[in-house]
């Protein structure tokens, strides 16, 4: 993977040594909260419900055994001993003290990682493809073009103070796992008729208050053009975007206020002035980046050992039916380590287990690690032979659950439980849920669906696109949870559409259920899948199982 | 006492440590909800929130929150409000543990 140039470390030593100041003169009187908290921001530091959290990029999801230690050792040291991994691909510390934090900025530089641009209007953590560079259906690694992008939008002068933050996501693959569709500028790689990479440019999708699919203002892409390109809609929205209403800040808004075909002609307008103004300098670097993502060398050994495991032991069976996903290279497998124990609050990992995590990923996993936006860890490169032995090493661990792609591995966000803008919680309602569902049977039964939990209307929990989705509001003060159905976040982009009036704290996991069993009462067959089977049926026959009881749950 | 307002009390963060503290009738800063002034006068609210952004080196993003009288002294009447006398509900952090070690 990608490791700092000297200009990198410099830079973020450079910025360490700054926010230290800056902490200093907070600390002692010199800044008052109004000058320093956007300059805490600018380094990730929020102040939330019941403490600072801070917020540390993980670029495009990939971290390599050192850092994750390092991420361990902060937890351990100066939080509560664990962190909770988001679906931008970032890890939260829930619990630091002000002037810890520039001690812990420095032990992130230590490590090649920072807080920067975690925050505020400018181009956040360009997030990918958890499996990108070594799932079976790729096109290409995205990641060079992801640190690509993400040197190029660190501290860009232009895009500092855009009008709303802006965020990048991007796949290799034509199954889109890294919800490029909901995103600012979304980037699909594909081919175009005589073969050569580029890609699918999206802009304009996002979730939170207005939810929006994006619209491609590019087919096609050739990969060369990248830098200029995103640089062009950076520029436009940069001039176009609305600074007078936080509301209708957002590309999304500029796109359908100024229309896609007139914002792709100055997207295009403006790309034609910048290309010939990188001169070749953008292609140099990707060249000398991509050196950097340089495959690992894959272990050519037998898989018997593997195959009679697999036969033999009906745990690891199951585990390895949801679990793995097929790998590129011959004899390996990608395993998705799931965060999502029952009961356990999704996303959060223990200083024990990140070293874990580390310890395995050097062991069998050619020291690489990712997270996932769906706020899992990846062991992208794992032989099969060495399978057994890593499902034993993460059962021992409590990180051996086998349910991965069902109703229990949910999306939630911090919710009411930590973040300041929430509205309700949604780690308890995650927690409730999957026990229940393990309790009742209805996991296995149901097969794949992908539950999403927001506790506002901001959408971190990425809602809008569960199969399942659910919204925790504010009603009256208490606690109410709208329901979203058929929402889908891969290539296929479609927001949920609300199922009526809310439920209860208290009366969510009925609602879940209630909707489980009448997919489960009308699927044609095992193979019909939730999403397949609402598509099919439509929003009414689950409406009618949620609201039955005359109302009786709804509020 | 004007009768239409809400009784409230002043909360804010620790510069510091972050932790939701409540200003009370003698200007300290506690952290317990009971411990707080109930202030039942918009005008005095106001001061007592001047009072609290005056005090720049020990408390953050001051504000008044609707509370009532219990037994034991004021307390929330707003979810939020009690979620931060207790700290999470998924792991016993914060406040609820704290307190009872001191």
């Amino acid at each position: 993977m990608y490791d700092y140039t000297d200009f990198d470390e410099s830079f973020v030593r450079a910025r360490v040594a700054q926010f230290t100041d800056q902490v200093e003169r907070r600390l002692d009187g010199s800044l008052t909260e109004e000058e320093f908290r956007p300059l805490r921001l600018m380094n990730g530091l929020y102040l939330q419900l019941h403490a600072y959290m801070l917020r540390v990029a993980i670029p495009y999801g990939t971290i390599n055994p050192r850092q994750m230690r390092q991420l361990a050792m902060i937890a351990q040291t100066y939080d509560k001993g664990y962190g909770h991994f988001t679906t931008r691909q970032n890890i939260q510390f829930n619990w630091p003290k002000l002037p810890d934090v520039p001690a812990i900025l420095s032990a992130l530089a230590d490590v090649g990682m920072h807080a920067i641009q975690t925050s505020g209007n400018c181009v956040r953590n360009v997030t990918a493809d958890h499996f990108a560079g070594a799932s079976a259906d790729e096109i290409e690694d995205p990641r060079p073009y992801a640190e690509l992008l993400r040197q190029w939008s660190t501290d860009h002068p232009e895009f500092q103070f855009l009008p709303r933050k802006f965020k990048i996501a991007i796949t290799g693959a034509p199954n889109d796992r890294a919800v490029t569709g909901a995103h600012d500028i979304g980037l699909r790689m594909t081919r175009n008729e005589v073969g050569e990479p580029g890609f699918t440019v999206l802009v304009g999708g996002g979730l939170g208050r207005t939810p929006m699919v994006g619209m491609v203002v590019r087919d096609f892409l050739p990969v060369n053009d990248l830098l200029p390109y995103v640089e062009a809609v950076l520029s436009v929205y940069n001039v176009l975007g609305r600074r007078d209403n936080k509301y209708k800040a957002r590309i999304k808004i500029t796109l359908h206020e100024t229309g896609k075909a007139e914002i792709s002609r100055m997207i295009e307008e403006r790309f034609a002035e910048l290309r010939p103004l990188f001169g070749g300098a953008d292609q140099a670097l990707l060249d000398s980046i991509r050196a950097a993502f340089a495959p690992p060398a894959f272990r050519d050994a037998p898989t018997e050992a593997y195959d009679a495991f697999y036969k033999a032991d009906p745990v690891f069976r199951a585990w390895a039916d949801r679990n793995l996903a097929q790998h590129r290279a011959e004899g390996y497998a990608i395993v998705t380590v799931s965060l999502k124990a029952h009961g356990d609050t999704p996303g959060d990992a223990t200083a024990d287990q990140m070293r874990l995590l580390a310890d395995l990923a050097e062991r069998y996993g050619h020291d690489e690690l990712r997270i996932s936006h769906e706020q899992n860890v990846i062991l992208p490169h794992v032989h099969k032979s060495d399978l057994p032995a890593l499902h034993a090493a993460l059962a021992q661990a409590g990180l051996a659950t086998a349910n991965v792609g069902l109703a229990s591995d949910i999306i939630a966000c911090p919710g009411m439980d930590y973040c300041a803008l929430a509205t309700a919680r949604s780690i308890p309602v995650a927690q409730e849920l999957a026990l229940k569902l393990r309790e009742v049977g209805l996991e296995e039964e149901v097969g794949p669906l992908k539950i999403k939990i927001s506790g506002c209307i901001n959408a971190c929990g990425h809602h809008h696109v569960g199969h399942i989705g659910i919204l925790g509001l504010d009603r009256a003060g208490v606690e109410n949870y709208q329901i979203t159905l058929g929402g889908d976040g891969t290539e296929d982009t479609v927001v949920g559409e609300k199922t009526g009036p809310g439920f209860a704290y208290d009366q969510v996991t009925g609602a879940v259920e209630r909707i489980l069993r009448a997919y489960l009462a009308q699927r044609h067959s095992v193979e019909e899948t939730f999403l397949q089977a609402y598509k099919r049926l439509g929003i009414e026959p689950f409406k009618a199982a949620l609201y039955a009881e005359a109302g009786r749950d709804a509020a | 006492m004007s009768r239409s307002f809400t009784p409230k009390v002043v909360t804010a963060n620790r510069l510091r440590e972050g932790d939701v503290v409540y200003l009370t009738a003698d200007d300290r800063w506690s952290l317990v909800h009971h411990e707080a002034e109930l202030i039942e006068d918009e005008a005095h609210g106001q001061l007592r929130l001047l009072h609290a952004n005056a005090a720049k080196l020990e408390v953050v993003g001051a504000y008044l929150a609707d509370a009532k009288q219990g037994p034991n002294g004021p307390e929330p009447t707003h979810f939020r409000e009690a979620f931060r006398t207790r700290g999470p509900s998924n792991y016993a952090h914060g406040k609820q543990v704290d307190l009872t070690n001191v």
